[in-house]
């Protein structure tokens, strides 16, 4: 797993760092009309000019962070600006993310773990009703058409499932935005912009990316709910339930629920990063300024600590979902758990 | 000048798509007809499920096709008309020349262009890419995952750790960090579909050497003759004016323009080479749980027995068994690619701007989606059918292959 994770970043570290990108991050950051040679030279300055495993030890924390001699005082890695030889003494030698220094964004003008900070907790607000949402109506959906398959509630919600699978966040969320908040069609029941969600989000502005998100991911769950569901109704136990007299609502909340849950559970779990895609173009598409927001904004400007910080939390998000889905599915099944 | 009615602007679109209809029912009454020697695509047509699916997959399939031959387009999907920005479906062009089209069936975007033209226009695009893309993902996903599956060990590992990898990306940062034009200047997306593209050739030169080295005399003019023809499509496809790379820094030959077959736009081939990519770590995950599961079976033990070489064990005794579930996932994955290729679209990366596909279109049209719907809604719709079509399709697969 920590090996994965160093490999994902040193990946982007060399995506970001490839020199075109460098190029663009000079001319944006210092002036347009810049030639190549004080490209060269403003990113010489700024550090950018190492070799680039040298630069991923330093993000890393693992070698001294860059100092640089120049006519004012000493520019460095560490600190912001120039400083004087004593401060510059003083100030830590490491700094990478090992001592929890994430980098300062050049587009935001702002240290990286704040932003992420304040990013990611609007985006664990849209996550947590998503959730709230997608999880209950995916596993009823699913259950109520696995409990008598072939019946005609199977095939109509087998149908709903299919077509929300079928229908990506940007489609769903354009509908959905035509259908309930533009002044065309004249119903405007919901806010078709999400940015006033982000102080005091209400049902009237939050509804339409919750439900956006939501649906994608439902149509995943409830077939599988359904798989597992019609899987356990013909097992022999329920056979032996139903024989000895036990009512049809009894066998399904009582014997067959528990272990049709089991699979859904790894399939939830799992959904995480498909999870990530959507918030990305859900918060684009709804202007909710949140971190999948914040990934656009760092890729698009090539923000390369921004950018890695992103990214390290997404693959840290993906890497934990999949161990908790172990976990749980250890948890979850008696076979497994006793042998 | 009154726009024209609703029932009439229906009309006249299912007027537009006449050819379609033509060559659907054609299609259909074939098939139907010999639907008995069909095989599995024969007994498609038993489950009306598959055959809703399959119909809705044909349809964008055929409107692709006729619309690059300019068929059921009514204007050029490129071209601007003045006073047609942002008009309503079923405006009449002013001042429309002879003998062109009279209206603007599904009226104009914000740049006055005509929103039905652009719908069928954008259908090419993913008919053209797509299938042809998932094609190459699951050649890597295969040529990869049968020897992991079957010889397990170090290599499954390696393998294996590498897509878990490439799976624990988010696909958005993945396609922002392979598709900007920075990255395409440094010719990354070249390098990568240079190794990508190889691996069809790979896998038929093995396909075919595994089954037919015992009759030298049979293989090697096949051999010769196919893996010739594939090289040279190869090699076309990867080169641009004579070079694979050609970058102010580094510039690396290819094939010379004279002997190069076609030119692939670059925007096509980056978002190409990326939605391959990000596909072929799963292609490869299916069959390798698939190719774990069946090398159990007695029929490779017997295969085994009888001193076969492995790669024949894994090309022609393991795949063929495992074709119905890679079929399905064959639709599904389609359907799949359909929704990335949207995605990469609505962010505006790879293909250029002006580019008439659905997913660019759908971004421009949402911009002012509070007052005009029309130029956002019908390409969206119109993914959502496709996609909605594919996995249809794949579930009446699925059922027809569980009943041999």
């Amino acid at each position: 797993m920590l090996v994965t994770a160093i490999c994902l970043t040193l990946i982007v570290f060399f995506l970001t760092n490839l020199y075109p990108n460098l190029e663009k991050l000079a001319k944006t950051q210092g002036n347009f009309r810049m030639d190549d040679a004080e490209v060269q030279s403003w990113l010489d300055a700024n550090g950018y000019g190492q070799p680039m495993l040298v630069k991923y030890g330093q993000w890393l924390g693992v070698l001294p962070g860059w100092t640089r001699q120049t006519e004012a005082g000493v520019t460095g890695r560490c600190w912001r600006g120039t400083a004087s030889a004593e401060e510059a003494a003083q100030a830590p030698k490491f700094c990478g993310i090992l001592q929890g220094d994430w980098g300062f964004s050049t587009v935001f003008k702002d240290e990286v773990s704040r932003i992420v900070g304040i990013r990611l907790t609007l985006t664990a607000k849209l996550m947590f009703w998503v959730l709230v949402l997608m999880v209950p109506s995916a596993l009823i959906i699913g259950v109520l058409a696995g409990m008598r398959e072939g019946s005609r509630t199977d095939r109509t919600l087998s149908t709903i499932s299919i077509l929300t699978t079928a229908t990506p966040e940007y489609v769903s969320g354009v509908i959905f935005i035509a259908v309930f908040s533009s002044s065309a069609v004249g119903l405007k029941w919901f806010k078709g912009t999400a940015t006033s969600a982000m102080e005091d989000a209400n049902f009237n502005n939050f509804f339409l990316p919750v439900l956006t998100i939501a649906l994608y991911g439902m149509g995943y769950i409830a077939r599988m709910t359904r798989a597992s569901m019609t899987e356990v109704m013909t097992a022999q136990y329920i056979r032996t339930a139903r024989l000895k007299g036990v009512s049809f609502p009894g066998i399904v909340l009582r014997h067959a629920l528990r272990n049709a849950l089991i699979a859904p559970f790894t399939v939830i779990m799992l959904q995480f990063p498909w999870l990530l895609n959507g918030v990305v173009i859900t918060e684009v598409l709804f202007n909710y300024k949140g971190f999948g927001w914040l990934l656009v904004q760092a890729a698009g400007n090539n923000d390369i600590e921004l950018l890695l910080a992103v990214s390290v939390v997404s693959v840290v998000v993906v890497l934990v979902t999949q161990l908790i889905s172990d976990i749980g599915y250890v948890y979850l099944n008696p076979r497994i758990r006793i042998s | 000048m009154e726009p024209l009615g609703t029932v009439e602007i229906i009309w006249r679109i299912l007027w537009q798509f006449t050819p379609v209809w033509i060559a659907l029912a054609i299609l259909y009454s074939a098939s139907i007809a010999f639907k008995r020697r069909l095989g599995l695509y024969g007994k498609l047509f038993d489950s009306p499920i598959g055959m809703i699916g399959f119909a809705i997959v044909m349809f964008w399939v055929f409107t692709g096709i006729f619309g690059a031959m300019d068929l059921i387009v009514t204007h050029d999907a490129l071209a601007q008309a003045s006073g047609m920005k942002n008009k309503v479906p079923g405006t009449r062009l002013r001042g429309a020349a002879e003998g062109a089209y009279q209206w603007y069936l599904l009226g104009g975007d914000n740049l006055a262009r005509d929103v039905f033209s652009r719908m069928v226009k954008g259908a090419w695009v993913v008919v053209q890419i797509a299938p042809l893309a998932t094609l190459f993902a699951f050649m890597v996903g295969i040529t990869l995952g049968l020897p992991a599956g079957y010889y397990g060990g170090r290599l499954d590992t390696v393998l294996s750790f590498l897509a878990n990898l490439i799976l624990a990306f988010p696909v958005i940062l993945l396609f922002y960090l392979l598709v900007t034009p920075e990255i395409v200047v440094t010719g990354v997306p070249n390098y990568m579909a240079a190794v990508l593209f190889v691996f069809p050739i790979v896998f038929t030169a093995v396909l075919l050497n595994s089954r037919f080295h015992t009759q030298p005399r049979f293989r090697n003019p096949l051999l010769a003759g196919v893996l010739g023809v594939m090289i040279w499509l190869y090699l076309s496809l990867i080169s641009t004016n004579g070079y694979l790379v050609n970058t102010p820094s580094i510039s690396i030959p290819a094939l010379p323009r004279i002997v190069d077959l076609f030119d692939v736009p670059g925007g096509i081939l980056v978002v190409f080479v990326s939605v391959v990519f990000v596909n072929s770590p799963t292609v490869f995950r299916i069959v390798r749980g698939l190719t774990m599961d069946i090398k159990t079976r007695d029929y490779v033990a017997a295969a085994q027995t009888r001193g076969e070489g492995p790669w024949y064990i894994m090309l022609w005794e393991i795949l063929p068994n495992a074709r119905g579930p890679l079929i399905v996932d064959f639709c599904l994955r389609i359907g799949y690619t359909t929704i990335l290729l949207g995605t990469l679209g609505f962010f505006g990366l790879g293909l250029p701007p002006e580019s008439p596909d659905w997913g660019s279109t759908i971004n421009e049209g949402r911009k002012l989606l509070s007052i005009y719907l029309h130029p956002a809604l019908p390409p969206a719709l119109a993914l959502l059918s496709l996609v909605l079509g594919l996995n249809l399709l794949a579930d009446g697969l699925r059922e027809e292959s569980l009943k041999d």
